[in-house]
Formats: structure tokens, C-alpha cells, sequence
């Protein structure tokens, strides 16, 4: 910052090598708007170009060194203060010194290691950025760039279907399935509800797709939940032996694959809830977990090695995501 | 494992319904009717009584068409039991009127037709909404409310079912 025109000041920008080709993807910021970042997969390498403008030409900038920074980080929205960062790698692009003019410093991280998605919730956010600084006596002058990482998962090799019987003892018995456990964020949830007895008044029956993020660790737990869509599958009274399809197609929501226990600080599972609702507006509901993974678009050739290599690293994790969801629903 | 172009969309296999199933008597069948308002007794000692009748299907009442003749106290009686026994949210009663029961009125007080007639609307509302309840059709005061002659205020209460 200069003071009354004194001193210099420089302006940083931060330009990625590959900005023409690369693919941007939009993402929600914090406060619920949506804007357009570079989009990465682990493994990609970054780089790029910082070129610091001197604001007065002619005067020099002195500094106590020039730097990037690439950084993964969680923040806590009840805790700002305190960053995780899971990420952090640093260039340095000039030593302790002085610029007489303006000038551009190349950069390259070399295929960083992006184990997370990128999220932005309710009481949480995961982010990926760059950083340039330089460093100064009094202000540091900093530029940050943030981009968005997406994890990819192939179609995994167990995907059982979700099948169960439950209901009020000599009141109501529904058998309620779903063709599986685990769906892409452009796949359809198809399923049927059966009706083995039906001794209430049922009005009509919907199902909700229920987002929780869970933040904190311990006895500070805590859960926020979302409902992020409520479709209604039938409307009217059943009587025993009906079956109402479900045909739930899951590209139209704000959908973010599941997370488990991101760095040991926050996840976001998806829960299906069937509910039925009877005549006098009482409410009988079933929730079961669904894991959602993001499928890989068909990848240019520009770019298939890379994302090869990341795709490949995440078949490895899913089949275990996949082997612990079976256990879990037994 | 081969990438399909096209989502599965096809519905799951069902069993195909039977159609005395389909076409029978559902097996949710409960009505309740608060009906026939009787004034009884003299005087100051006078009150209403509704006679009301239950028809059902449901395996969980004994009778399944059964008349028997209650007054507001009794209603009264219901809520609270259900309120003390059962984890439900019962629903509400129409009102006590106390106002009406004060003397010097212009009109017949809790005797007026009118009134005589929305209270009769609101317990008619408030039982069937009851009766539903999967968890208050497991107290033996409903049973006891709904099937026998008398209320007995001395009895036992308890779950109908396991």
C-alpha cells in the first residue's frame, strides 16, 4: 500500500500456461453465488506466469523476496482462524531485493497431489488456490488465484442394490428397493416400493434426497442437514400389492460426490427418504445412505494422459469405498 | 465393466397384484361418527351426551361396528390418558366454553344449538384424527373409550398390543 504517493507498489497476476485449453467448472462461493474456475484433477501439473506491475515506473520495489505458493486448505467457519492445510508447496521467484521494472517470473508444481474435491458448504470449505507474495518491510503484497479440483471415480465393481422390508408392526409393511447403493451425479435412482400391508390412510409418498455435512470431531459433532430435492412418487392411497415405480433422475440438483472424512475434518453423505404421509398429515419415513462419485467427462486427447493418471488413482480407492459400503449395509 | 452410453432407466421386476387385492375393501377402513347430541338430566345438573360409533376393519379392534354414548368430560378423560401414557402429540379438543357456563347469558349457554353443534364437529375431528394414530390405537384407554359401555376411571391402563 503506498502512502500519499510515496514508496512503490506493485501490482500481481497470476496467468495459468494453459488458460486457453483448460476447462473451467462453476462453483458456489460462499455466499451462494456461482462463478468459473480453472478446473484440475489430481496429479495435473500447475503453472504459469506471475507478472508484477510496478505501479510508479521508474521507482524501485524493495523486497525481502518474491514467492508462490499452491495450497490445499480446509477452513472451519466457526473456527476462521485456524487454516488445515493439506496441500502446500512454495516456489521461490526472486531473492530478498529490488525491481527497477516490471517483470514476469515463470512457475511450475509438477503433478501436485489434489486428494480432495473441492466443497463449499454450509459450515465448511475446501479449497485449492495459488498464491504469489511479495514480501516486504511494513505489507507484504499478495495475489491469490483459486481454482477447482474435481475427484473422479470409474463405475465401481460392487454395486449392490438397496433392498429392504420395513414398517409398523400389524399397521403398515412396505418392501422398498433401489437399483443401487451407489450413483454418479448424472445417474437415475430407479426403484419400486411394494406395499405388503396397508392398515393407514396413506394420502401420498414422496422421496427427498437429504445432504448432511458433518464438521467437528469428539464430542463437538455436528451435523447440518440439507434437503436438496423432494419428489413426490405418489399421490392417492395404496392398497396391498401395489408397486409404485421410482424413476429419480439426479443431474437436475446441486449434487457433490459423498465425502468421508475429508483430512479427519468434515464429511457430506447423501441420504434417500422415502416418506409416506397419511391423511391426517402424520409423517412415516426410512432414510438410507447412497454414495455418490463424480463420473470422468469423455476426456479430450489433449489431456488424457493426465487425467488418466488421475482417474487411475481413484479406482484403487473406490473399490475400497465400495468393499466398506457393502459391510456397512449388512 | 462396459460404460453404457444410456442411462437404465427401466423399471424393477414387481409382482404383479392380486386383483381381489386390488379391487377389495381396503384394510384401512375406520370411521368414526359423533352424532345424535342428547341433553340429560334437570336443571343445573343437565348435560350433553354424543353418541358415537365406530365402524373398522381393523384387526386391532375387537368390535367392528360399535356405538356407545360419551360426553365432553370423557373426551377430556381420553386426552389426558394419551397425554400421560402415549409419546404422541395429541391433537386438540374444541374448547372448555367456561364463558357459556356462567349464568346471566342471553342465550342457552352450552345448551345452544350452535354450540351444541360445533362442539360436536370438533369432537368428531378430534377422535378420528386419534383413532388413526398407530401408537394411540395401542393404548387400552382408546379401546375402552371407543368399544365399551361405560368408562371405567378405576382401570388399568396399559398397551393392547406386545
Amino acid at each position: 500500500m503506498s502512502f500519499f504517493g510515496f514508496g512503490q507498489s506493485a501490482e500481481i497476476d497470476i496467468v495459468l500456461n494453459d488458460a486457453e485449453t483448460r476447462k473451467k467448472a462453476e462453483h458456489k462461493t460462499e455466499d451462494g453465488k456461482k462463478d468459473k474456475y480453472f478446473l484440475f484433477y489430481d496429479g495435473e501439473t500447475v503453472s504459469g506466469k506471475v507478472n508484477v506491475t510496478l505501479k510508479n515506473p521508474g521507482k524501485r520495489l524493495e523486497h525481502y523476496g518474491i514467492k508462490i505458493e499452491f495450497i490445499g486448505q480446509i477452513e472451519l467457519y466457526y473456527d476462521r482462524g485456524n487454516h488445515h492445510e493439506f496441500v502446500s508447496l512454495v516456489k521461490d521467484l526472486a531473492r530478498p531485493g529490488e525491481l527497477s521494472q516490471s517483470q514476469t517470473f515463470d512457475f511450475e508444481f509438477t503433478h501436485v497431489e489434489k486428494p480432495y474435491e473441492s466443497y463449499t458448504g454450509q459450515n465448511v470449505k475446501l479449497r485449492y488456490f495459488l498464491r504469489a507474495t511479495i514480501s516486504r518491510r511494513l505489507n507484504d503484497i499478495s495475489k491469490e488465484m483459486d481454482i477447482v479440483v474435481h475427484t473422479l471415480c470409474t463405475y465401481p465393481e460392487l454395486n449392490s442394490s438397496i433392498k429392504m422390508e420395513v414398517g409398523i408392526e400389524d399397521c403398515l409393511h412396505i418392501e422398498f428397493e433401489y437399483n443401487k447403493s451407489k450413483y454418479h451425479l448424472r445417474d437415475v435412482i430407479v426403484g419400486k416400493i411394494y406395499f405388503l400391508l396397508v392398515r393407514i390412510k396413506i394420502k401420498h409418498m414422496e422421496i427427498d434426497i437429504i445432504k448432511r455435512e458433518t464438521t467437528g470431531t469428539g464430542p463437538s459433532v455436528y451435523h447440518e442437514n440439507d434437503t436438496i430435492a423432494k419428489y413426490e412418487i405418489m399421490d392417492g392411497a395404496p392398497v396391498r400389492g401395489e408397486s409404485i415405480p421410482i424413476r429419480l433422475f439426479l443431474a437436475g440438483y446441486e449434487l457433490t460426490p459423498t465425502m468421508r472424512d475429508i483430512n479427519k475434518k468434515f464429511s457430506v453423505r447423501y441420504y434417500l427418504n422415502l416418506v409416506l404421509i397419511d391423511e391426517e398429515e402424520r409423517r412415516y419415513f426410512k432414510q438410507q445412505e447412497i454414495i455418490l462419485w463424480r463420473k470422468g467427462d469423455i476426456v479430450r486427447r489433449s489431456m488424457s494422459q493426465q487425467a488418466a493418471i488421475a482417474s487411475q488413482r481413484f479406482v484403487g480407492s473406490s473399490e475400497t469405498a465400495a468393499v466398506q459400503a457393502k459391510e456397512e449395509s449388512k | 465393466m462396459s460404460e453404457p452410453a444410456v442411462a437404465d432407466t427401466r423399471r424393477l421386476n414387481s409382482k404383479p397384484q392380486d386383483l381381489s387385492d386390488a379391487y377389495g375393501p381396503p384394510s384401512n377402513f375406520l370411521e368414526i361418527d359423533v352424532f345424535d347430541p342428547q341433553t340429560v338430566g334437570v336443571g343445573r345438573n343437565r348435560f350433553t351426551t354424543y353418541e358415537v360409533r365406530t365402524r373398522t376393519n381393523l384387526p386391532i379392534f375387537k368390535m367392528k361396528d360399535s356405538s356407545v354414548r360419551r360426553r365432553y368430560s370423557d373426551f377430556e378423560w381420553l386426552k389426558n390418558e394419551l397425554e400421560r401414557d402415549s409419546k404422541i402429540v395429541v391433537p386438540p379438543l374444541p374448547g372448555k366454553a367456561l364463558k357459556r357456563q356462567l349464568p346471566f347469558r342471553g342465550d342457552e349457554g352450552i345448551f345452544e344449538e350452535s354450540f351444541i353443534e360445533e362442539r360436536r364437529v370438533g369432537l368428531e375431528q378430534f377422535i378420528n384424527r386419534i383413532a388413526g394414530h398407530p401408537l394411540a390405537q395401542n393404548e387400552r384407554c382408546l379401546h375402552m373409550f371407543l368399544q365399551e359401555e361405560t368408562i371405567d376411571r378405576n382401570y388399568i391402563p396399559g398397551k393392547v398390543r406386545q
